[in-house]
């Protein structure tokens, strides 16, 4: 179909291309100024003003800095620990609840359901939270960032809905030929659900990636549990990444800014590395929420 | 099974073979919801009975239950103190900030992106901008130190234009920019998909006869595209305002100093600080819980004004 264009429609594409270039112009140049600076000599970084359209020079000082710092292994160590091993228990109660929830006939899922949701509106607050994971001695360990967080529920209603839009006949029919929960469950529902749970694996991946409130309130100075983020928090927002480095107070200044940049580079690469792969599950993920039961 | 109900008789007897019926039935699906009725209990349930501290006088040796109870003493003094007033202006401001500035933006940038003919482009403004969703807060709130700093990028610019330079987050007057442009920044392209999904569903026929009738783009978007989205959008707009009163703590966190604290103090960082580094449990704890019990009543507010309003609610 080809249609030709009155002159307010021409205008109008010119004016939509160009406001969609300059939002594409904003959202990515904070991104390219922090890879430019990270590459820069730091003098002349210190010296130039104003946006950076290339490295000023060439230098790898400041990644030599970072990689030098045991903390940054540490923070990698830990949030790698609690990418897996929680988006392993984070999946695995949800799927199981989720399951539980989709029971058509199950006595207990109206009151199951709505235990579920009432936690979605109110909440006895941070400190009656904090005052329990104290008491069950979860304070000052990495279980404590895992297990009173591991379920959402906004996660749960998502999957909820996903298992119980599988039809029935098919379930019934692994049913007739033996089939326990168990069986139905892994056999018969998870491989339909496929893309959902992608989605879940991508929420819950990123949530404990970018997670630090909580590793602040609970670790206290155990510095060997820290997680990533906690680690950048240091040297991004409370400026200590002159301490990295053994220099006379000024050159320390200087190069303490390329360092802030190479760590941010450092610390989100591998996001950068496998967001093309998640790509295709935005938009599902982002749907699968609109969809109500 | 009727007539199984008849002869046996009692009550008693067919509940005991319901019961029966329904635990051969389901035995494995019980045994599935102990993890999720553990999780909820313990991480949920028990913190909102801990919420009765907010009643009490909180003493950890005598636990929850053996605090004494001092009725709404806690309240009372957080409602007469004078960060009362200004908690909850900058928790109102922050939101209503991100709603009059923040709500629009992803609808607008999805109209215009449905507008692009050129699907490559279209596919390339898209993966880009929903890339800041996807950036840890400790890296956005990293970048915004640094590019608000006196020597950063933007005083930088803002100078060439005679502007003097300042560290910006110094500046009391400048959080709450800072805060909504950056929050804008970071969740217009993840929150266009939804209004893209719905635009989809738009009959093109419309556009066509639109068009026919003399209407340039302006007009098409306003009588087409806008009415199409419609149900979406109060959608949207209805859970935003449940949300009203609970901006998340963690960008403010990072971003406030106590130069800042007359417009970046929210209800949840007063908490956080009262509580978990004056160790003023009870006190922190009421503070929360009305926090908690005005979140409860807007989202209830919410559903019921959206199932007036579109037959749409989330029960």
């Amino acid at each position: 179909m080809h249609i030709k264009q009155t002159r307010g429609e021409r205008a109008f594409e010119v004016v939509n291309l160009f406001i969609l270039t300059l939002v594409v112009v904003v959202t990515l140049y904070p991104f390219l100024h922090v890879v430019f600076a990270s590459f820069s000599n730091p003098n002349l970084l210190a010296a130039h003003s104003g946006v950076l359209l290339h490295p000023l020079g060439f230098s790898l000082e400041a990644y030599k800095a970072v990689l030098s710092q045991s903390d940054i292994y540490t923070g990698y160590r830990n949030t790698l620990f609690l990418v897996i091993v929680g988006t392993c228990i984070s999946l695995s109660i949800t799927v199981l609840s989720a399951y539980v929830l989709s029971r058509r006939g199950f006595r207990l899922r109206p009151l199951l359901n709505l235990m579920a949701v009432f936690t979605m509106f109110f909440s006895g607050g941070l400190i009656p939270f904090y005052l329990q994971i104290r008491t069950l001695g979860l304070r000052e360990s990495l279980w404590g960032l895992i297990l009173p967080t591991a379920m959402s529920t906004y996660n749960l209603i998502v999957l909820r809905t996903a298992f119980y839009s599988v039809p029935v006949s098919l379930e019934e029919a692994a049913r007739m030929d033996g089939a326990q929960d168990f069986t139905i469950l892994f056999r018969v529902i998870l491989p339909i659900t496929g893309p959902s749970i992608a989605v879940m694996i991508l929420f819950y991946g990123v949530s404990y990636w970018n997670s630090w409130f909580y590793a602040m309130v609970l670790l206290g100075g155990r510095r060997e549990l820290y997680p990533l983020q906690l680690i950048l928090r240091e040297i991004l927002i409370m400026s200590s990444a002159d301490s990295m480095i053994d220099l006379d107070i000024n050159d320390r200044a200087i190069i303490s800014q390329t360092i802030k940049y190479a760590t941010i580079i450092v610390s989100t690469v591998p996001v950068l590395a496998i967001y093309p792969f998640l790509q295709k599950y935005f938009v599902a993920g982002m749907m699968v929420g609109a969809v109500k039961e | 099974m009727f007539s199984a109900q008849k002869s046996c008789g009692s009550r008693k007897g067919a509940f005991a073979r319901a019961l029966q019926k329904e635990w051969r039935q389901y035995r494995y699906v019980y045994l599935m919801a102990i993890p999720m009725i553990v999780y909820y209990i313990l991480f949920c349930y028990m913190p909102m009975y801990g919420a009765s501290i907010a009643f009490k006088d909180f003493v950890p040796k005598l636990k929850i239950a053996g605090s004494p109870w001092v009725g709404f003493k806690h309240f009372r003094s957080f409602f007469q103190s004078v960060y009362f007033t200004r908690l909850l202006t900058n928790t109102l401001a922050l939101s209503l900030g991100n709603l009059v500035f923040g709500f629009p933006a992803p609808i607008i940038l999805a109209i215009l992106l449905n507008e692009v003919r050129q699907n490559w482009f279209k596919r390339t403004v898209q993966t880009i901008s929903y890339l800041p969703h996807f950036i840890s807060v400790m890296v956005i709130c990293g970048m915004i130190v640094d590019f608000t700093a006196s020597g950063g990028v933007i005083n930088d610019l803002l100078s060439l234009f005679g502007f003097k330079r300042q560290t910006m987050l110094l500046n009391p007057s400048l959080f709450r920019p800072i805060y909504i442009i950056s929050e804008i920044w970071q969740s217009v392209g993840w929150g266009s998909i939804v209004y893209l999904a719905a635009l989809t569903a738009v009959d093109p026929a419309l556009y066509e006869a639109a068009r026919i009738d003399g209407a340039g783009k302006f007009r098409q978007i306003l009588h087409v595209t806008l009415p199409g989205i419609a149900p979406t959008i109060v959608v949207m707009l209805i859970l935003k305002m449940g949300s009203m009163m609970s901006v998340g703590s963690e960008k403010v966190l990072l971003l406030y100093n106590s130069n800042t604290y007359s417009t970046a103090d929210v209800i949840s960082t007063y908490v956080y600080r009262k509580g978990l580094l004056e160790n003023n449990f009870s006190f922190s704890t009421a503070v929360g819980l009305f926090n908690s019990v005005i979140n409860f009543t807007l989202v209830v507010l919410a559903n019921q004004i959206s199932r007036k309003v579109n037959d749409t609610s989330l029960w």
